[in-house]
């Protein structure tokens, strides 16, 4: 630990600011630890310990603010840090939109939402190392096709993050992350693929076990062995609950109250109205305990809290942090996301794609013809309109079953008429990320291949 | 902000503002090579960035960003210790060196080093002034000028979105290996996206350059001007554009840019971690046709100026120029030190990271195809119906099975050898060994990019350049909505 406490660095950092001037201030500081290591076949291959401070100040001059950061904690570099970012301030335009929230809309709660595992910031080189090397061994041992390995990793992380700002907060809290992954390699008739498998968690208790990640890990692998391209087709998709979830991160991205000033979501105009079919609900929740996405006040002080962004197919909330509402005319959702060295914005806390009642199992037998997609690659998602066409990997459904691998085919629509065509929605939801949704049928896209 | 030792001695910058000697860096990288190390290496970085970004016409946001620490590597066989701090002073450095060196079982004396100072053989961005010098009068001037003139550029221009960001990066590498280099790296970049609106119709446009230069070059002959363009053109453009077929056909790639195909296709491929561990597609082939014979594809990282160029790598050896592809013979790997000495192979000076906190692998620099002898006219004229892609969004590659997939941001359809339609939305996918074997003609038009590229690998971004003369490549899916 520093030897000051983060909070008086954050009190110091803010009166340095009023002194050069700053008419509103606020800072955050974090401090933390990690560990990565690495395994491949069998030995260790990398080890990386590290222990990382960073500071970040907003000042305002009336209607003008800038951002800065730094690593140098002493008292002449936090003189220097407010003078400079006081100075930047003052070449900015104004922008009456701009400032710290109402003194009001803060919250004085900092509820305990058990973010941080004291047995995550235990964890010793050696238990990693163990903990990867067992994954790894797993996922060899499943299966003589899988003969090579790009390795197993294990990584931990800890840390405390102070806000404070000339409204008046004052709020810290610790998080722990760990996670666990395997990257197996299968080959089979003189060509190789490579898939994955992880779990990631607060809680080291939590995490699943090192056979558990590498059996998984082994499996996606196999199943890939053997694959082949297929017609150019309409046909209907399932996305798996890790690809499904990214079908949410477009969503979370398209109802920022950012994209939404500026012109860039497909979502503008639509609050209201039926986006999804009314066995569809979405949520924003910042407050689940325990949580990956969960915190206990937002990156400007305000309490989070759970926002149905869809409810019933309706699209009934957009996500605010206060800037973004003020431009149009809102309310902050407490979604302000703040790192060390930028401005808030906006960002989904565990966005969740409420579950239905199907099996994924269920849903591949209603399929005559399809694609099962559990790998998208490339970047092809317009933000703006929507449009998508996305490289794809996964299983061929024929007659409800799924039938073989298929590869260097693309999948592509449009977001909108993609939501709308949502036709069965999983009962299969992991709460493994902090944007998760079950296994989802799209009733038709088209595939690209020969 | 930047002095004038900072710019000319990185050195002695970090001697001085860190209170180090030489004989303490010797005796700091001779105890990380103790406990029977093969290699040890420090890495210092002191980085300033500052950015200023435009939306609706007022410069609404500044950041300033430094970042300083120190990274201690230490190999033993194939395994890496690393630890790093951003605090730099004697005791931390020796904290990291024994986090770092646990990964050496075997214990051992400390050894002794000698370091001496270089200085880098190339100079390649050597600028009379720094990026972080530019006034920021002027930034904020340029950022206006460009919303004045993509709005006057169409009525139908609605939003502009800018950014400029100016970057200097001081390195220093000490390593047991007797090294002690330093770098000053300096870079610019600029960022122009455009909405367009036709009634309920929006679409965006972006485009972008910069380089390790001044900040004035993006004043030179109106090139912040023609990236506005550029970036408007886009938006418009889209608001015209028919869905983009599905299926295989016949694609050209307009030049520039669209390089980045190599660097997805087969650049990563040809990594030598890849390599080394046998997860590439291009593993053990080496000496083997991988593309048709007009393909010569090079890595140089010694282009003056450019934004994926470097006097010295990020472990310290002078960049080069690598031909991975002669004539459609795979002639050569990109290496970094651990990768060069397990395969027994020279170093190509493409050991790069992302900072102090990051370990380096071997990345590419610019990567480009040599020019040809067609002309880009007879190029897309030979093809019946097709697609001409000029810009890209961006790709992404699976190098252990070679499927890549990039999104094209501006492309349209080739019918009777006439470039017609804009087509919005296409994605192209296909398999980097077998890629550059379709390249059918090559054009005489080699254009390198205009400086935005970044790539991730392992989470990990480092900024690089790509570059391409005119190519048709006969048979790539291209994946659009419209079948048929």
């Amino acid at each position: 630990m520093s030897a000051q406490p983060l909070e008086e660095i954050a009190e110091l950092l803010l009166a340095a600011a009023k002194r050069n001037g700053a008419t509103a201030a606020d800072v955050v500081v974090a401090e933390g630890d990690s560990l990565d290591v690495g395994v491949r076949l069998g030995t260790v291959e990398k080890l990386k310990q590290a222990r990382q401070k960073h500071l970040g100040l907003r000042a305002f001059v009336g209607e003008r603010s800038a951002v800065t950061s730094s690593a140098d904690f002493s008292r002449a570099a936090l003189e220097k840090l407010a003078a400079d970012t006081c100075a930047l301030a003052r070449i900015i335009a104004p922008d009456p939109f701009s400032g710290l929230p109402n003194p009001a809309d803060i919250t004085t709660a900092t509820p305990d939402l058990d973010l941080y595992d004291p047995e995550v910031a235990g964890l010793t080189p050696e238990r990693a190392i163990a903990l990867a090397t067992e994954a790894e061994h797993a996922a060899m041992a499943a299966d003589a096709r899988i003969t090579n390995s790009e390795g197993a990793e294990a990584a931990a992380s800890t840390d405390q993050v102070v806000y404070a700002s000339s409204v008046g907060f004052r709020g810290t809290y610790r998080n722990s992350g760990v996670s666990l992954s395997a990257v197996p390699i299968a080959s089979e008739n003189g060509s190789m693929q490579r898939d994955y498998w992880y779990s990631a968690q607060r809680k080291l208790a939590r995490l699943e076990s090192p056979d558990a990640v590498g059996r998984k890990a082994a499996e996606r692998v196999l199943r890939r062995l053997n694959a082949r391209r297929v017609a150019t087709c309409e046909v209907p998709v399932i996305f798996d609950p890790d690809m499904a979830s990214g079908l949410m991160r477009h969503i979370a991205a398209a109802v920022s109250g950012y994209s939404l000033y500026k012109g860039t979501s497909f979502l503008i105009g639509k609050l209201g109205q039926r986006i999804a079919p009314q066995f569809m609900t979405v949520v924003d929740d910042g407050t689940i305990i325990g949580a990956l996405g969960s915190k206990p006040f937002d990156g400007e002080g305000l309490a989070t809290r759970r926002t149905v962004v869809i409810d019933q197919g309706v699209l009934t909330n957009y996500l605010f942090d206060t800037y973004s509402a003020r431009k149009l005319q809102s309310h902050s959702t407490g979604n302000a996301s703040r790192s060390v060295g930028s401005a808030p914005y906006v960002a989904s806390t565990n966005f969740i794609l409420q579950a239905g009642t199907t099996s994924p199992q269920e849903i591949i037998r209603s399929v005559k013809s399809g694609l099962y997609v559990t790998e998208l690659i490339g970047f092809g998602v317009n933000p703006v309109t929507g449009d998508y066409s996305r490289g794809a990997v996964g299983q061929w459904i024929e007659n409800g079953e799924l039938a073989y691998p298929v590869e260097e085919i693309t999948i592509a629509g449009n977001l909108l008429a993609m939501y709308d065509d949502i036709e069965i929605i999983g009962n299969d939801l992991d709460m493994r990320h902090s944007v998760i949704a079950p296994t989802i049928k799209i009733a038709r896209m088209t595939v690209a291949g020969d | 902000m930047a002095s004038d030792v900072t710019t000319r001695e990185p050195v002695r910058f970090f001697l001085e503002r860190f209170g180090l000697t030489e004989q303490v860096l010797e005796q700091i990288v001779g105890t990380a090579i103790a406990r029977r190390a093969d290699y040890a290496d420090l890495y210092f970085e002191f980085r300033t960035m500052q950015s200023l970004s435009m939306e609706e016409g007022i410069v609404k946001t500044a950041n300033q960003h430094i970042a300083q620490g120190v990274g201690v590597r230490v190999i033993a066989g194939d395994k890496t210790g690393y630890a790093y701090s951003d605090d730099v002073s004697v005791e931390s450095l020796r904290l990291a060196t024994r986090s770092a060196q646990a990964i050496a079982y075997e214990s051992g004396e400390s050894q002794a080093v000698a370091v001496h100072r270089t200085t880098p053989t190339h100079d390649l961005y050597a600028l009379t002034r720094s990026p972080l010098e530019a006034p920021l009068t002027d930034q904020v001037d340029l950022l206006n000028r460009i919303d004045i003139a993509a709005r006057g550029h169409n009525a139908r221009i609605k939003n502009v979105m800018a950014s400029v960001g100016v970057e200097q990066k001081l390195v220093l590498i000490v390593s047991s290996a007797g090294l002690v280099v330093g770098d000053v790296q300096p870079l610019v970049r600029l960022n122009v996206t455009c909405i367009a609106e036709d009634g309920t119709n929006r679409q965006q446009g972006t485009y972008g350059g910069g380089g390790r230069v001044e900040f004035d070059f993006l004043m030179q002959n109106d090139r912040y001007l023609r990236f506005t363009r550029a970036a408007a053109d886009q938006a418009l453009r889209n608001l015209q554009a028919v869905d983009a077929p599905a299926g295989t056909m016949t694609v050209v790639l307009g030049p520039g840019w669209p390089g980045v195909l190599l660097h997805e296709a087969i650049g990563h491929g040809l990594e030598g971690d890849f390599n080394r561990k046998k997860t590439s597609a291009f593993a053990e082939l080496l000496g083997q046709p991988v593309a048709s014979p007009l393909c010569t594809v090079i890595d140089d990282g010694t282009i003056a100026n450019r934004r994926g160029s470097l006097n010295v790598d990020d472990e310290g050896t002078p960049t080069g120029r690598t031909v991975l592809i002669e004539k459609g013979i795979l002639r050569g790997y990109l290496q970094d030190r651990l990768n060069a000495r397990l395969m027994g192979m020279p170093l190509t000076g493409n050991g790069r990271r992302e900072s102090f906190a990051h370990i380096p692998m071997p990345r590419m620099t610019n990567t480009f195809m040599l020019a040809g002898e067609s002309t880009p006219e007879d190029i897309v004229r030979s093809v019946d119906r097709g697609l001409y892609a000029a810009y890209f969004g961006g790709g992404q590659v699976d190098i252990t099975n070679g499927k890549f997939v990039f999104s094209a941001s501006e492309a349209y359809l080739i019918e009777a050898g006439e470039i017609t339609r804009p087509v919005k939305g296409a994605t192209l996918i296909g398999n980097g060994p077998d890629v550059l074997k379709r390249i059918s003609m090559v054009g005489n038009d080699l254009h390198l990019d205009e400086g935005i590229g970044t790539c991730g690998k392992d989470g990990q971004s480092v900024p690089v350049g790509v570059g391409l003369p005119t190519v048709r490549i006969d048979g790539l899916t291209v994946g659009g909505t419209h079948a048929g």
